[in-house]
Protein backbone atom coordinates (compact mmCIF):
# COMPACT_ATOMS: atom_id res chain seq x y z
CA UNK A 1 0.00 0.00 0.00
CA UNK A 2 2.77 2.43 0.74
CA UNK A 3 4.82 1.42 -2.37
CA UNK A 4 1.67 2.21 -4.54
CA UNK A 5 0.79 5.35 -2.75
CA UNK A 6 4.68 6.53 -3.37
CA UNK A 7 4.43 5.47 -6.92
CA UNK A 8 0.75 7.20 -7.50
CA UNK A 9 2.49 10.54 -5.38
CA UNK A 10 5.71 10.48 -7.82
CA UNK A 11 3.78 9.54 -10.90
CA UNK A 12 1.65 12.11 -10.11
CA UNK A 13 4.65 15.01 -9.66
CA UNK A 14 6.43 13.56 -13.19
CA UNK A 15 3.07 14.55 -15.15
CA UNK A 16 2.73 17.61 -13.37
CA UNK A 17 6.54 18.28 -14.58
CA UNK A 18 5.85 16.72 -18.00
CA UNK A 19 2.98 18.80 -18.32
CA UNK A 20 4.61 22.10 -17.70
CA UNK A 21 7.27 21.58 -19.78
CA UNK A 22 4.64 20.69 -22.98
CA UNK A 23 2.63 23.86 -22.14
CA UNK A 24 5.45 26.15 -24.05
CA UNK A 25 4.38 23.61 -27.04
CA UNK A 26 1.37 24.83 -28.63
CA UNK A 27 -1.27 22.21 -30.04
CA UNK A 28 -2.65 22.60 -33.56
CA UNK A 29 0.00 25.65 -34.77
CA UNK A 30 2.45 25.39 -37.33
CA UNK A 31 5.53 24.76 -35.86
CA UNK A 32 6.98 23.11 -39.08
CA UNK A 33 10.85 24.22 -40.01
CA UNK A 34 11.97 21.57 -42.07
CA UNK A 35 8.53 19.97 -42.33
CA UNK A 36 7.77 23.01 -44.89
CA UNK A 37 10.83 22.20 -47.53
CA UNK A 38 10.19 18.74 -47.94
CA UNK A 39 5.99 19.58 -48.56
CA UNK A 40 7.36 21.99 -50.52
CA UNK A 41 9.99 20.33 -52.67
CA UNK A 42 8.87 16.63 -52.04
CA UNK A 43 7.18 16.40 -55.51
CA UNK A 44 10.08 17.49 -57.82
CA UNK A 45 12.76 16.03 -55.57
CA UNK A 46 11.54 12.54 -55.16
CA UNK A 47 8.47 12.27 -57.31
CA UNK A 48 6.07 10.60 -54.24
CA UNK A 49 2.85 12.23 -53.35
CA UNK A 50 3.04 10.79 -50.26
CA UNK A 51 5.53 13.25 -47.87
CA UNK A 52 6.11 10.92 -44.80
CA UNK A 53 7.18 7.95 -47.26
CA UNK A 54 10.06 10.43 -48.99
CA UNK A 55 10.90 11.30 -45.55
CA UNK A 56 11.15 8.10 -44.79
CA UNK A 57 12.76 6.74 -47.30
CA UNK A 58 14.44 9.36 -49.68
CA UNK A 59 15.27 12.40 -47.52
CA UNK A 60 16.10 10.17 -44.20
CA UNK A 61 16.66 6.69 -45.81
CA UNK A 62 19.60 5.82 -43.02
CA UNK A 63 17.21 6.18 -40.46
CA UNK A 64 15.06 3.20 -42.40
CA UNK A 65 18.45 0.91 -43.06
CA UNK A 66 19.04 1.36 -39.28
CA UNK A 67 15.25 0.15 -38.31
CA UNK A 68 15.68 -2.41 -40.55
CA UNK A 69 18.75 -3.34 -38.80
CA UNK A 70 16.67 -2.95 -35.81
CA UNK A 71 13.88 -5.24 -36.51
CA UNK A 72 16.53 -8.22 -38.22
CA UNK A 73 18.53 -7.74 -35.20
CA UNK A 74 15.33 -8.59 -33.37
CA UNK A 75 14.34 -11.67 -35.13
CA UNK A 76 17.77 -12.93 -35.12
CA UNK A 77 17.69 -12.52 -31.11
CA UNK A 78 14.56 -13.92 -30.89
CA UNK A 79 15.48 -16.71 -32.98
CA UNK A 80 18.78 -17.32 -30.67
CA UNK A 81 17.02 -16.97 -27.51
CA UNK A 82 14.40 -19.64 -28.25
CA UNK A 83 17.18 -22.07 -29.82
CA UNK A 84 16.43 -26.01 -29.00
CA UNK A 85 17.54 -29.08 -30.78
CA UNK A 86 14.14 -30.26 -31.80
CA UNK A 87 11.52 -28.13 -32.13
CA UNK A 88 7.65 -28.48 -33.41
CA UNK A 89 4.14 -27.41 -32.97
CA UNK A 90 2.80 -28.74 -29.77
CA UNK A 91 -0.60 -27.42 -30.29
CA UNK A 92 -3.84 -29.97 -30.36
CA UNK A 93 -6.84 -28.45 -30.94
CA UNK A 94 -7.46 -28.50 -34.60
CA UNK A 95 -9.65 -25.25 -35.19
CA UNK A 96 -13.11 -25.60 -36.28
CA UNK A 97 -14.03 -26.41 -39.84
CA UNK A 98 -15.66 -22.57 -40.57
CA UNK A 99 -12.40 -21.55 -39.18
CA UNK A 100 -10.12 -23.72 -41.24
CA UNK A 101 -11.69 -22.81 -44.26
CA UNK A 102 -12.31 -19.50 -43.63
CA UNK A 103 -8.52 -18.94 -43.18
CA UNK A 104 -7.88 -20.52 -46.29
CA UNK A 105 -10.21 -18.26 -47.94
CA UNK A 106 -9.26 -15.09 -46.71
CA UNK A 107 -5.04 -15.87 -46.83
CA UNK A 108 -4.57 -15.10 -50.34
CA UNK A 109 -6.45 -11.76 -49.90
CA UNK A 110 -4.39 -10.44 -47.02
CA UNK A 111 -1.15 -11.25 -48.93
CA UNK A 112 -2.95 -9.38 -51.92
CA UNK A 113 -3.28 -6.59 -49.87
CA UNK A 114 -0.41 -6.28 -47.96
CA UNK A 115 1.56 -6.11 -51.27
CA UNK A 116 -0.82 -3.59 -52.64
CA UNK A 117 0.10 -1.63 -49.72
CA UNK A 118 3.95 -1.67 -50.20
CA UNK A 119 3.87 -1.44 -53.62
CA UNK A 120 1.67 1.49 -53.60
CA UNK A 121 3.95 3.38 -50.71
CA UNK A 122 4.69 6.29 -52.50
CA UNK A 123 0.75 7.55 -53.39
CA UNK A 124 -0.93 6.35 -50.43
CA UNK A 125 -1.15 6.18 -46.75
CA UNK A 126 1.13 2.67 -45.58
CA UNK A 127 4.66 1.42 -46.78
CA UNK A 128 6.78 -0.91 -46.33
CA UNK A 129 6.36 -1.71 -42.98
CA UNK A 130 2.55 -1.74 -42.88
CA UNK A 131 2.21 -3.98 -45.61
CA UNK A 132 5.01 -6.50 -44.34
CA UNK A 133 2.75 -7.01 -40.75
CA UNK A 134 -0.14 -7.12 -43.01
CA UNK A 135 1.67 -10.19 -44.74
CA UNK A 136 3.07 -11.50 -41.79
CA UNK A 137 -0.37 -11.17 -40.32
CA UNK A 138 -1.51 -13.87 -43.07
CA UNK A 139 0.61 -16.44 -41.91
CA UNK A 140 -0.25 -15.82 -38.60
CA UNK A 141 -3.54 -16.59 -39.37
CA UNK A 142 -2.39 -19.97 -40.72
CA UNK A 143 -0.57 -20.89 -37.89
CA UNK A 144 -3.44 -20.13 -35.52
CA UNK A 145 -6.07 -22.45 -37.65
CA UNK A 146 -4.28 -25.32 -38.35
CA UNK A 147 -2.26 -27.32 -35.76
CA UNK A 148 0.82 -28.77 -38.62
CA UNK A 149 1.35 -25.58 -40.23
CA UNK A 150 4.99 -24.25 -40.46
CA UNK A 151 6.62 -21.39 -42.63
CA UNK A 152 8.93 -23.22 -45.62
CA UNK A 153 12.02 -21.86 -43.69
CA UNK A 154 14.81 -22.64 -46.61
CA UNK A 155 12.91 -19.98 -48.97
CA UNK A 156 11.32 -17.78 -46.13
CA UNK A 157 15.21 -17.13 -44.52
CA UNK A 158 16.99 -16.68 -48.15
CA UNK A 159 14.51 -14.43 -48.81
CA UNK A 160 14.85 -12.32 -46.02
CA UNK A 161 18.72 -12.68 -46.69
CA UNK A 162 18.42 -11.41 -50.28
CA UNK A 163 16.08 -8.58 -49.59
CA UNK A 164 18.01 -7.21 -46.44
CA UNK A 165 21.09 -7.03 -49.27
CA UNK A 166 19.43 -6.11 -51.80
CA UNK A 167 18.07 -3.04 -49.30
CA UNK A 168 21.94 -1.93 -49.40
CA UNK A 169 22.72 -3.05 -53.03
CA UNK A 170 20.31 -0.28 -54.21
CA UNK A 171 22.16 2.53 -51.72
CA UNK A 172 25.70 1.42 -53.03
CA UNK A 173 24.35 1.97 -56.53
CA UNK A 174 23.47 5.27 -55.62
CA UNK A 175 26.79 5.54 -53.89
CA UNK A 176 28.26 4.66 -57.28
CA UNK A 177 26.31 6.88 -59.36
CA UNK A 178 25.28 10.06 -57.41
CA UNK A 179 28.14 9.94 -54.63
CA UNK A 180 26.33 9.37 -51.90
CA UNK A 181 24.83 6.38 -49.94
CA UNK A 182 21.51 5.97 -50.62
CA UNK A 183 21.04 8.72 -53.55
CA UNK A 184 17.65 7.79 -55.49
CA UNK A 185 19.43 7.26 -58.63
CA UNK A 186 16.39 6.52 -60.34
CA UNK A 187 14.72 9.49 -60.39
CA UNK A 188 18.10 12.11 -59.69
CA UNK A 189 19.74 10.36 -62.81
CA UNK A 190 17.18 8.66 -65.13
CA UNK A 191 14.45 10.62 -64.52
CA UNK A 192 12.19 7.67 -64.81
CA UNK A 193 8.49 8.58 -64.70
CA UNK A 194 9.08 12.22 -63.82
CA UNK A 195 5.85 13.11 -66.58
CA UNK A 196 3.54 10.67 -64.52
CA UNK A 197 3.80 11.62 -60.69
CA UNK A 198 1.05 10.30 -58.72
CA UNK A 199 0.76 7.57 -60.60
CA UNK A 200 1.82 3.83 -59.95
CA UNK A 201 5.36 4.29 -61.95
CA UNK A 202 6.74 7.46 -60.31
CA UNK A 203 8.56 7.90 -57.12
CA UNK A 204 11.93 6.54 -57.72
CA UNK A 205 13.08 4.24 -55.92
CA UNK A 206 10.66 4.74 -52.89
CA UNK A 207 8.20 1.82 -54.84
CA UNK A 208 11.48 -0.43 -55.18
CA UNK A 209 12.95 0.12 -51.56
CA UNK A 210 9.22 -0.60 -50.46
CA UNK A 211 9.08 -3.38 -52.07
CA UNK A 212 12.10 -5.03 -50.84
CA UNK A 213 11.26 -4.07 -47.39
CA UNK A 214 8.19 -5.00 -46.71
CA UNK A 215 9.39 -8.74 -48.14
CA UNK A 216 11.37 -8.30 -45.38
CA UNK A 217 9.45 -7.24 -42.90
CA UNK A 218 6.95 -9.86 -43.70
CA UNK A 219 9.18 -12.92 -43.33
CA UNK A 220 10.64 -11.32 -40.52
CA UNK A 221 7.96 -10.87 -38.30
CA UNK A 222 6.44 -14.58 -39.84
CA UNK A 223 9.89 -15.72 -38.43
CA UNK A 224 9.68 -14.57 -35.13
CA UNK A 225 5.63 -15.73 -34.86
CA UNK A 226 6.98 -18.98 -36.04
CA UNK A 227 9.60 -19.28 -33.27
CA UNK A 228 7.66 -18.62 -30.16
CA UNK A 229 4.86 -21.06 -31.21
CA UNK A 230 7.28 -23.58 -31.08
CA UNK A 231 8.10 -25.63 -28.02
CA UNK A 232 10.71 -28.22 -27.62
CA UNK A 233 10.08 -31.47 -28.22
CA UNK A 234 10.67 -34.59 -25.73
CA UNK A 235 10.50 -38.41 -26.95
CA UNK B 1 -5.15 24.87 -20.57
CA UNK B 2 -3.41 22.17 -21.49
CA UNK B 3 -4.46 20.34 -25.01
CA UNK B 4 -6.47 16.48 -24.49
CA UNK B 5 -4.19 15.02 -26.66
CA UNK B 6 -0.79 15.62 -24.89
CA UNK B 7 -3.07 14.92 -21.32
CA UNK B 8 -3.93 11.65 -22.99
CA UNK B 9 -0.36 11.29 -24.11
CA UNK B 10 1.06 11.90 -20.92
CA UNK B 11 -1.42 9.67 -18.93
CA UNK B 12 -0.66 7.18 -21.19
CA UNK B 13 3.26 7.41 -20.32
CA UNK B 14 2.05 7.70 -16.49
CA UNK B 15 0.16 4.51 -16.65
CA UNK B 16 2.47 2.47 -18.29
CA UNK B 17 5.14 3.92 -15.54
CA UNK B 18 2.97 3.11 -12.97
CA UNK B 19 2.79 -0.40 -14.41
CA UNK B 20 6.27 -0.73 -14.67
CA UNK B 21 7.10 0.18 -10.90
CA UNK B 22 4.35 -1.51 -8.80
CA UNK B 23 3.16 -4.91 -10.69
CA UNK B 24 5.30 -8.32 -10.24
CA UNK B 25 4.59 -9.50 -13.13
CA UNK B 26 6.96 -10.02 -15.67
CA UNK B 27 3.91 -9.75 -18.04
CA UNK B 28 2.29 -6.69 -16.98
CA UNK B 29 5.38 -5.13 -16.77
CA UNK B 30 5.97 -5.74 -20.53
CA UNK B 31 2.18 -4.45 -20.96
CA UNK B 32 3.07 -1.56 -19.26
CA UNK B 33 6.09 -0.93 -21.22
CA UNK B 34 4.25 -1.08 -24.60
CA UNK B 35 1.21 1.30 -23.06
CA UNK B 36 4.14 3.74 -22.43
CA UNK B 37 5.71 3.41 -25.88
CA UNK B 38 2.30 4.34 -27.29
CA UNK B 39 1.86 7.29 -25.09
CA UNK B 40 5.41 8.37 -26.58
CA UNK B 41 4.12 7.76 -30.28
CA UNK B 42 0.91 9.70 -29.42
CA UNK B 43 2.84 12.41 -28.13
CA UNK B 44 4.99 12.63 -30.55
CA UNK B 45 2.42 12.78 -33.59
CA UNK B 46 -0.19 15.51 -31.89
CA UNK B 47 3.14 17.57 -31.48
CA UNK B 48 3.23 17.69 -35.39
CA UNK B 49 -0.89 18.27 -35.96
CA UNK B 50 -1.86 21.75 -37.55
CA UNK B 51 -5.51 22.62 -37.08
CA UNK B 52 -7.70 22.22 -40.10
CA UNK B 53 -5.18 20.88 -42.37
CA UNK B 54 -5.15 17.03 -43.89
CA UNK B 55 -2.68 13.73 -44.00
CA UNK B 56 0.19 14.92 -46.23
CA UNK B 57 -0.43 13.27 -48.79
CA UNK B 58 -0.09 15.67 -51.84
CA UNK B 59 -2.49 14.06 -54.54
CA UNK B 60 -6.00 15.25 -55.58
CA UNK B 61 -5.42 19.41 -54.85
CA UNK B 62 -3.91 18.73 -51.47
CA UNK B 63 -1.43 21.89 -51.79
CA UNK B 64 2.17 21.69 -50.13
CA UNK B 65 0.83 24.20 -47.22
CA UNK B 66 -2.99 22.60 -46.75
CA UNK B 67 -0.69 19.36 -45.31
CA UNK B 68 0.51 18.72 -41.10
CA UNK B 69 4.06 18.49 -40.54
CA UNK B 70 5.07 15.10 -42.25
CA UNK B 71 8.17 14.69 -40.03
CA UNK B 72 6.52 13.32 -36.14
CA UNK B 73 4.60 10.97 -39.05
CA UNK B 74 7.86 9.90 -40.65
CA UNK B 75 9.42 9.46 -36.47
CA UNK B 76 6.25 7.62 -35.16
CA UNK B 77 6.78 4.73 -37.98
CA UNK B 78 10.51 4.58 -36.83
CA UNK B 79 9.66 4.07 -33.30
CA UNK B 80 7.21 1.58 -33.84
CA UNK B 81 8.92 -0.64 -35.37
CA UNK B 82 11.36 -0.64 -33.37
CA UNK B 83 8.69 -0.84 -30.44
CA UNK B 84 7.34 -4.17 -31.26
CA UNK B 85 11.15 -5.50 -32.22
CA UNK B 86 11.75 -5.09 -28.55
CA UNK B 87 8.78 -6.24 -27.52
CA UNK B 88 9.18 -9.46 -29.33
CA UNK B 89 12.39 -9.99 -27.70
CA UNK B 90 11.52 -9.10 -24.04
CA UNK B 91 8.68 -12.01 -24.66
CA UNK B 92 10.76 -14.45 -26.04
CA UNK B 93 13.10 -13.42 -22.50
CA UNK B 94 9.96 -14.13 -20.31
CA UNK B 95 9.42 -17.19 -22.13
CA UNK B 96 12.89 -18.24 -21.36
CA UNK B 97 12.75 -17.03 -17.83
CA UNK B 98 8.86 -18.92 -17.23
CA UNK B 99 10.88 -22.23 -18.25
CA UNK B 100 13.79 -21.77 -16.53
CA UNK B 101 11.98 -20.86 -12.80
CA UNK B 102 7.94 -21.20 -13.48
CA UNK B 103 7.52 -17.97 -12.25
CA UNK B 104 6.83 -14.88 -14.00
CA UNK B 105 6.54 -13.05 -10.18
CA UNK B 106 9.59 -11.06 -10.74
CA UNK B 107 10.49 -10.49 -6.57
CA UNK B 108 10.80 -14.50 -6.83
CA UNK B 109 12.79 -14.76 -10.03
CA UNK B 110 15.29 -12.36 -7.98
CA UNK B 111 15.35 -15.06 -4.69
CA UNK B 112 15.49 -17.87 -7.08
CA UNK B 113 19.03 -16.66 -8.41
CA UNK B 114 20.49 -16.46 -4.78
Amino acid sequence: MLKRSLAIISILIIGYWLAQGLAGVPFGEDKMLVGHYYLQHVKEQTGAVNAVTAIVVNYRGFDTLGEVTVLFIASTGVGALLWRKKRGRTARTEGSVVLTTGVELLFPFIVMFGAYIFIHGHLTPGGGFPGGATMATAFLLLYMAFTIYEIPHKAFEKVEGIAGMSYVLVGLIGLAIGGYFLFDWIWQTWHWGSDNIGRLFSGGFIPVIYTIIGIKVGTELSGIVDNMLKEEVRE
Amino acid sequence: MISVYYFGAIALVLVGLYGVLVKKNLMKILISLSIMETGVNLLLISIGYVSGKSAPILSEGVKWNQAVDPIPQALVLTAIVIGVATTAMALSAAILIYEKYGTLNVEEIRRLRG
